[in-house]
């Protein structure tokens, strides 16, 4: 019965066309080694399912790194631990494909052990065949985490012991405890009886896949003679007779028939909805200005807005260089960040220039709006000479001592505050600018809050603080 | 097309999509986070996927599968990140897979800083990963170029079939310009990628691998690697000259200090200095022949090379000038920006001394 189960499947190749050595026809694979028989079982399934042309096998890090040399399959070979994100992404990309992660314990429950947790909680639709044999074969017999309690490896020449190195590691138990998977089972190949369930656990999680259900997971406890330095009959009982005590066979999780298929829509966007969906369908709009009519020392003015976190310093600039740009002018902004942005104050750098703008950042502003006191200690000795310093009269409670700039003093948190929210502050100051320097219109700045503001409903008290920073300034 | 006001980091998404990005996976950190979030909420809308990884090996992994399978694909971070993925860089470049990544460089070593600093250079443009491998690595300046080269990154990344680094740093990607965005590419049109695993019968005896026992064949294989990267080098080199003409004093950098850099050409050139900037578009391919014609050139003195690093573009500046004129280093760390008049001090100095 065993050899008729084994009979190779079509999606096996019969000649290795890609293994180097002379030998075309026998695998890589050590005599009695588990990993043989659970190809064939694979790719049986495949062949029965009829979906060879649309499966991806992932050959791990392993003795299985060549597993591509044996499938008539999409084939891909990844790094160590890896497989599950490297499904991801493969199955992300063709969802209709069918992705198959092959791994080790080594690889799957050490390496990896983060990435198949995530792709089983994930739900991923793929399915893992996970290829547990106590041991790293290819590195030369080395502990796993799956490697029994006084188990002699080359790195526990002494036997695993349980304080040193911990406990053998059950996946299969791990993952039923996460909702994400669908089905998860573990059998063995010691055996026809046992040969035959692996087979059905096997298809049952390809099916799992191919009805779009999520993560299935099936694994299996293989012999590995050459590791664990026994004849291949010896291994086998091993498996028999240690492993199963630890690892017992059956099936964890099957939630196939209760679990909502996932839904894939795939379509190709239109330029046009493209264009939408990014909110490049309009064009800025334009408003004429000259910096002719601004007094030269505002000419392409270099501005630094500073304050407390939530006064809107951000926003002010940010408006204030959108309504620049929609005069026609290069704009650059840039939030005070990093080494700057301590003790909970904020500024930015503006600058509003007829030519490409050099450096953004604005180490000596023709303009500083000083929102706090703070702001003012800290950046008054910047100031170009002739330049203009607006500070908020409500919060800072002195004069500027430069005698070569010019200043306005205005109690924007005042008149906000009249307004209705005291965070329209900033606003009243964008008023104070438009009005005294001219380097923006209120008609570009109205339309940039347009832009910036998120709330829509609150652009008209926005706009009602700008009118009335303009007044007061007008008025002083 | 639409003009918008915009982040360095959101012009890189709404390039990547313009550009035909199908799938973004990504872990956040700071200063990149607006590329994720930014993916999260625009690919969606336009029938492409959106993925937080689990970590950032996890994300360039995820990266490789779907690049493999065929599609356009990127993943951004910062240097702790960076250094995660570099075992999945390694192997796109081993697999040859077209993945696009982008660098949001912030202060390190360690944990750092979120402050914009350039101390990636070496991982990312020498390698970083195991193996010998090279990546594209391009550096925008500016918003429009966060767009344009992420852009231009998602052709050469397929045109190689080789992973590609947009390289920048905190403030490029913190700093809002005005950005001319062009129109989307025409996906529809473009050829099936006739090496990839699409899971279909057509592509069913591909194999995307990196595993070669034979030394020899791993020889050739390495050969044929580097074979691409001479192309590379021979095509793609990519720099912006600014007032290089008469120049005697060359200055150069990449990144938020280029525009720092030309500030102070601008300055020193209102007092008469005859001094230009060479700044690569490309650090890899690196513009070694423009940089050794400029050493060539009688005119010029020396070059004054400035990064946000203890310097390290500035050793390609070295080989590139062989010695033939003296280089000089200026560097700042930490995420401290130097200043337009610092650099035309340092500049002034070393021209006082070099006589
Ligand atoms: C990053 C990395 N670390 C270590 C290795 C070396 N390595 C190759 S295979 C392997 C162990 C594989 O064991 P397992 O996953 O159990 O597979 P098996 O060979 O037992 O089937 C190790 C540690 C590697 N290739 N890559
Ligand atoms: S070392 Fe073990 S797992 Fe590897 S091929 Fe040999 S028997 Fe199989
Ligand atoms: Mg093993």
């Amino acid at each position: 019965m065993a050899k008729d189960i084994l009979s190779t499947p079509k999606s096996f190749y019969k000649e290795f066309f890609r293994k180097p050595d002379a030998d075309k026809t026998n695998t890589h694979y050590c005599p009695g080694c588990g990993h043989g028989v659970i190809h064939k079982l694979l790719a049986e399934a495949i062949e029965d399912f009829g979906i060879a042309d649309r499966t991806i096998i992932i050959s791990p890090v392993g003795c299985s790194v060549f597993a591509y040399y044996y499938f008539d399959t999409g084939n891909v070979q990844v790094a160590h631990g890896r497989a599950p994100a490297v499904a991801t992404g493969l199955k992300r990309a063709n969802p209709n494909s069918i992705v198959i992660s092959y791994q080790g314990d080594g690889d799957l429950a050490a390496i990896g052990g983060n990435n198949i947790l995530q792709a089983a909680n994930r739900g991923e639709n793929i399915t893992v065949i996970f290829v547990n044999n106590a041991i790293y074969g290819m590195t030369g017999g080395q502990m796993a985490p799956t490697t029994l309690i006084g188990q002699k490896t080359t790195t526990t020449p002494y036997g695993r012991a349980a304080a040193n190195e911990g406990y053998p590691i059950r996946i299969c138990e791990l993952l039923s405890a996460l909702s994400g998977p669908v089905y998860l089972a573990r059998g063995a190949i010691t055996d026809p009886a046992t040969i035959m369930k692996t087979r059905l656990a096997i298809r049952k999680a390809i099916k799992a896949q191919m009805d779009y259900k999520g993560f299935s997971l099936v694994e299996i406890l293989s012999p590995c003679p050459s590791g664990w330095r026994m004849t291949p009959v010896e291994a086998k009982k091993w498996v028999k007779e240690q492993m199963v005590k630890i690892f017992p066979l059956g099936t964890f999780k099957d939630e196939t028939k209760e679990r909502e298929p996932i839904a894939y829509e795939k379509r190709e966007y239109t330029k046009e909805e493209i264009k939408q969906a990014l909110g490049l369908d309009k064009e800025a709009p334009h408003f004429s200005h000259s910096m002719d009519d601004v007094k030269p020392i505002w000419r392409n003015p270099k501005i630094k807005i500073s304050g407390f976190g939530g006064q809107g310093v951000l926003l002010l600039g940010n408006t204030l260089a959108e309504a620049g740009m929609e005069q026609g002018y290069h704009v650059s902004w840039i939030p005070s960040y990093g080494p700057e942005m301590r003790g909970g104050t904020a500024n930015c750098h503006v600058q509003i220039s007829t030519s490409e703008i050099a450096s953004p950042v604005v180490d000596h502003p023709s303009i500083l709006v000083a929102m706090n006191l703070p702001s003012l200690d800290r950046f008054e000795d910047d100031v170009v000479p002739g330049g203009l310093i607006i500070y908020n009269t409500s919060l800072v409670t002195r004069a500027p001592k430069r005698t070569d700039i010019e200043s306005i003093p205005i109690p924007a948190t005042d008149i906000a505050d009249k307004l209705g929210s005291l965070k329209v502050a900033n606003m009243v100051v964008l008023g104070a600018i438009i009005e005294k320097t001219g380097i923006v219109t209120e008609e570009a700045a109205i339309s940039a809050l347009n832009t910036v503001v998120k709330h829509k409903k609150f652009i008209p008290l926005n706009i009602e603080a700008i009118k009335s920073g303009r007044e007061y300034v007008r008025n002083l | 097309m639409a003009k918008q006001f915009i982040k360095g980091n959101e012009a890189v998404v709404k390039g990547a999509i313009l550009a035909g990005c199908e799938l973004y996976f990504g872990y956040p950190i700071t200063p990149a986070s607006e590329i994720a979030e930014g993916a999260a909420k625009y690919l969606p809308l336009v029938g492409r996927k959106f993925l937080q990884g689990e970590s950032e090996v996890a994300s360039i992994q995820m990266c490789y599968g779907a690049a493999g399978a065929g599609a356009r694909v990127m993943t951004a971070s910062s240097g702790p990140g960076l250094s995660l993925k570099q075992e999945g860089i390694s192997y796109c470049a081993g697999s040859e897979l077209p993945v696009v990544i982008i660098d949001v460089m912030r202060g390190g070593p360690g944990l750092g800083n979120i402050a914009p600093e350039q101390g990636d250079y070496n991982q990312i443009v020498k390698g970083g990963g195991h193996g010998n491998y090279k990546v594209i690595v391009l550096a925008p300046n500016s918003a429009q170029e966060m767009c344009d080269l992420t852009m231009l990154a998602f052709e050469l990344a397929d045109k190689y079939r080789t992973p590609t680094v947009v390289l920048t740093d905190g403030f490029i990607g913190q700093m809002m310009e005005p950005v001319d965005f062009p129109e989307p590419k025409d996906i529809s049109r473009r050829k099936k990628k006739d090496w990839a695993v699409f899971g279909d019968a057509e592509t069913k005896r591909n194999l995307i691998n990196s595993i070669y026992l034979d030394p020899a064949e791993l020889e050739a294989w390495n050969k044929h690697l580097q074979e691409k990267y001479r192309k590379i080098e021979e095509n793609e080199v990519r720099f912006e000259d600014y007032k290089l003409d008469d120049a005697e004093i060359v200055v150069s950098g990449y990144g938020i200090v280029s525009r720092v850099l030309k500030g102070t050409v601008n300055l020193l050139r209102e007092k008469g200095v005859k001094v230009g900037m060479l700044r690569p578009k490309t650090l890899f391919p690196f513009p070694k022949k423009k940089f050794a014609e400029l050493a060539e050139k009688p005119d010029v003195k020396f070059f004054f090379v400035s990064e946000m690093s203890n310097g390290q573009m500035v050793n390609d500046v070295r080989l590139s000038v062989e010695f033939k004129k003296p280089v000089h280093f200026y560097g700042r760390m930490g995420g401290v920006v130097p200043t337009v008049n610092e650099l035309e001090r340092e500049i002034l100095k070393l021209k006082e001394s070099e006589g």
